[in-house]
C-alpha cells in the first residue's frame, strides 16, 4: 500500500513521513514486510498470508496509520544517526563543481562551503542498495539535471540537482552534477546495516583534500 | 556433499523467497522470479519452501553429482539434450552422474532443488542471489564452469532416506525416480499469454488512446528484459500532463512507463523506488506466468480489480498448499522396503 501526503518535495513533510515510517517500525507487525519512507509518499509492503484471512489489507494499513498518527510520532533526531562524510571537491574527483560555480555566480570555494555548511538529511534511500536521496542543500546551489546523463560515475561520487544531493554506492550512470567523491564505503551487505546512511540521518559534509582522501582510502581495507 | 558445475547455463543463480525488511535502505528483495516453481521443486525433495534452490534460465547447467542426490526440476519445461533430466518429480540422481538440466522447451525458467537445500551463507537474511551489487547466492554471482555447490552434509542419507518413502519408483541408468509428476502451476500455452492487472496510480495521467493500447495491445518482451524488469515493445504511451512524478517506492510487478513510452514491468531484482509514472501493477498472482515469459514472447493485459487479485491469488496457493501437503504426508510416512 502506498500513502501519498505531497505531489511535491516539502522538507517538513518528509520529516513527518520519516517519523511515521518509525513509528511503524517499531511496532513490528508481523504482516509487514517492509516500510518505505520516499520523498514524499511512504509504502507499506504486505505479506497477506500473515493477515488473518478475511482482514483486508487496505483497511488494516489504514487503521494502523490513523493508530500511529494519533499517537505521539517518534523524534527523529532520537532514532537517526548524524553521518559524517569526508568529501575531496577537487580536481578529477569534481568535474562539474566549475561549472556549478558559474551558474550560480559563486567561486568554487564558496560552492563548497555552502554545500559543506548545509543542514542536509536523508530524505530516502532508493535506486540501488543504500543509495540516499540527501536534501538540505543551500538553495542558492539549486542546478537542474545534466541535459546529457553520464554513462559511468566512480562509486563514491556526490553528485547534486534540483537541491539534492546523492552519493553513489557502486559504478553507475548519472544525470547529476558531480561535485565530489567520498573515500567511505556507503554500502557493505556484511554490514548489520549495510547503508551507511539512513532514511532519516544528518548529513554533515566534510572537506577533505586529496591527500587526506588518499591518506583514508588506503587506509580502508577493500 | 557438493555439486560440480560443469557447464553453468545462461544465467543460473542461488534464489529463494527473496530478502525482505531492508527496502527501506534501497535493497532490493530478489528472490525466485518463479516462486511457485521454486516452492513445488522444494516440496518435492522435501524440503520447506525456505531452502535455496538453483534458478535456471533460457539454458540450463551441467552438473556432476558427487554423491546421491535426491533432487526436483520444476517450472518451464527443460529438456533436448542427452541425460536431461526429468521435470515436476523426484529424482534420486546416482553418485558420479553428469547431468544436464537442458534447455527450455516451454517457459524460460526451471528451478533445481536439492535435498537439505543449496548450502550458501545468508546475507541480510536471504540465500537469493543479486548480481548488480555482487551479493548474496554463490558469491554474488551467477554460476560459472568449476563452481562447486554446499549441500547437506549428509546429503546422500537424507536422499535416500526420503527417497524411500515415495511410491511408484523407477530405476533408469543414471537414476531412480517415480511413475507420477506434479501438475505445472505457471507456464502457459495461450499466445499472447494473459496477464491480470490493476490500474496504476497514474493511470488517469495516460491519454485515452494510450489507456486503451495498455489493456489490449499485445506487447513482445524485448530481449532487452532481465531479472530486474521485463520492457515491452509496442505503441508509446503517452500522458495528458508531463510534470514529473517524485520519486516514490515500486514493487514486483508496477509497470513504470519511462519518457520514452515504452513500459517497463519491474520483476524480482527491481529497484526499490523509481520516478517513472506508474499506469498498472500486475496482480501478484500472474508474477510466475509472467516470469516464464521468454524475451520474444507476447503478453497482453487484463484488467482486474484488487479484491479479484487476492481472490485469485488465494485460490492458486491454495491449490500449490493441496499438492505440498499430499508429498509432505508422503515424506511423512513409514519408508516402503522392497
Amino acid at each position: 500500500m502506498l500513502a501519498d501526503f505531497r505531489e511535491t518535495l516539502d522538507l517538513e513533510a518528509n520529516v513527518r513521513i520519516q517519523r511515521l515510517a518509525k513509528a511503524i517500525q517499531l511496532r513490528r507487525v508481523a504482516w509487514i514486510r517492509d516500510v518505505v519512507p520516499a520523498l514524499a509518499s511512504l509504502a507499506i509492503h504486505i505479506d497477506r498470508g500473515r493477515l488473518t484471512p478475511g482482514d483486508s489489507p487496505q483497511r488494516m494499513c489504514e487503521v494502523l496509520l490513523s493508530d500511529c498518527l494519533a499517537e505521539q510520532l517518534p523524534d527523529l533526531d532520537q532514532l537517526s544517526r548524524t553521518v559524517e562524510l569526508p568529501v575531496c571537491y577537487e580536481g578529477e574527483f569534481a568535474p562539474d563543481i566549475e561549472e556549478i560555480a558559474r551558474s550560480c555566480g559563486l567561486t568554487v570555494s564558496e560552492v563548497i562551503r555552502r554545500h559543506a555548511a548545509s543542514p542536509h538529511r536523508v530524505l530516502m534511500v532508493g535506486f540501488v542498495p543504500g543509495h540516499p536521496y540527501i536534501g538540505g542543500s543551500d538553495s542558492s546551489l539549486s542546478v537542474p539535471r545534466r541535459a546529457t546523463p553520464r554513462q559511468r560515475v566512480s562509486a563514491g561520487s556526490v553528485a547534486i540537482a534540483n537541491c539534492q544531493t546523492v552519493v553513489y554506492p557502486f559504478a553507475s550512470p548519472s544525470g547529476w552534477s558531480i561535485i565530489g567523491r567520498t573515500c567511505e564505503r556507503i554500502f557493505d551487505a556484511s554490514w548489520p546495516q549495510p547503508a551507511l546512511m539512513a532514511p532519516g540521518d544528518r548529513v554533515k559534509f566534510i572537506p577533505i583534500e586529496r591527500e587526506e582522501f588518499d591518506r583514508r582510502s588506503r587506509r580502508r581495507p577493500s | 556433499m557438493t555439486v560440480h558445475v560443469l557447464r553453468p547455463g545462461l544465467l543460473s543463480t542461488i534464489q529463494d523467497l527473496g530478502r525482505y525488511g531492508l527496502q527501506h535502505l534501497g535493497v532490493v528483495p530478489s528472490g525466485a522470479m518463479d516462486h511457485c516453481a521454486h516452492r513445488m521443486a522444494n516440496a518435492l525433495v522435501g524440503n520447506d519452501d525456505e531452502a535455496a534452490t538453483l534458478e535456471c534460465t533460457i539454458v540450463g547447467p551441467e552438473l556432476m553429482f558427487g554423491e546421491d542426490a535426491l533432487v526436483a526440476l520444476c517450472g518451464g519445461t527443460f529438456g533436448g539434450k542427452t541425460n536431461a533430466l526429468p521435470g515436476g518429480r523426484p529424482v534420486l540422481v546416482k553418485a558420479g552422474a553428469r547431468l544436464s538440466v537442458g534447455k527450455a522447451v516451454r517457459g524460460s525458467r526451471a528451478y533445481l532443488a536439492i535435498a537439505g537445500g543449496f548450502r550458501v551463507p545468508r546475507v541480510l537474511g536471504s540465500h537469493s542471489t543479486y548480481v548488480p551489487a555482487q551479493f548474496g547466492g554463490h558469491s554474488g554471482r551467477a554460476l560459472q564452469a568449476g563452481d562447486r555447490l554446499d549441500t547437506a552434509p549428509d546429503l546422500a542419507e537424507l536422499s535416500t532416506q526420503r527417497f524411500l518413502r515415495l511410491r511408484n519408483s523407477v530405476v533408469y541408468e543414471l537414476w531412480r525416480t517415480v511413475r507420477w509428476s506434479v501438475p505445472d502451476f505457471t507456464v502457459r500455452v495461450e499466445d499472447p499469454v494473459t496477464i491480470r492487472a490493476m490500474e496504476g496510480r497514474h493511470y488517469g495521467q495516460f491519454n485515452a488512446e494510450s489507456r486503451q493500447a495498455f489493456y489490449t495491445h499485445a506487447w513482445r518482451v524485448s530481449i532487452n528484459s532481465n531479472r530486474m524488469g521485463y520492457r515491452l515493445e509496442g505503441p508509446a504511451l503517452g500522458r495528458k500532463r508531463t510534470a514529473e512524478v517524485l520519486s516514490e517506492p515500486t514493487c514486483l510487478g508496477t509497470v513504470q512507463v519511462p519518457n520514452d513510452g515504452s513500459p517497463i514491468i519491474l520483476m524480482a531484482d527491481h529497484q526499490t523506488t523509481g520516478g517513472y509514472p506508474k499506469i498498472a501493477e500486475v496482480a501478484s498472482v500472474d508474477a510466475p506466468a509472467l516470469a516464464q515469459v521468454a524475451p520474444g514472447g507476447l503478453v497482453r493485459f487484463v484488467k482486474c480489480s484488487l479484491e479479484e487479485a487476492h481472490y485469485a491469488e488465494d485460490e492458486m496457493l491454495g491449490r500449490l498448499r493441496a499438492v505440498r501437503n499430499s508429498l509432505q504426508s508422503m515424506f511423512a510416512t513409514q519408508a516402503i522396503h522392497g
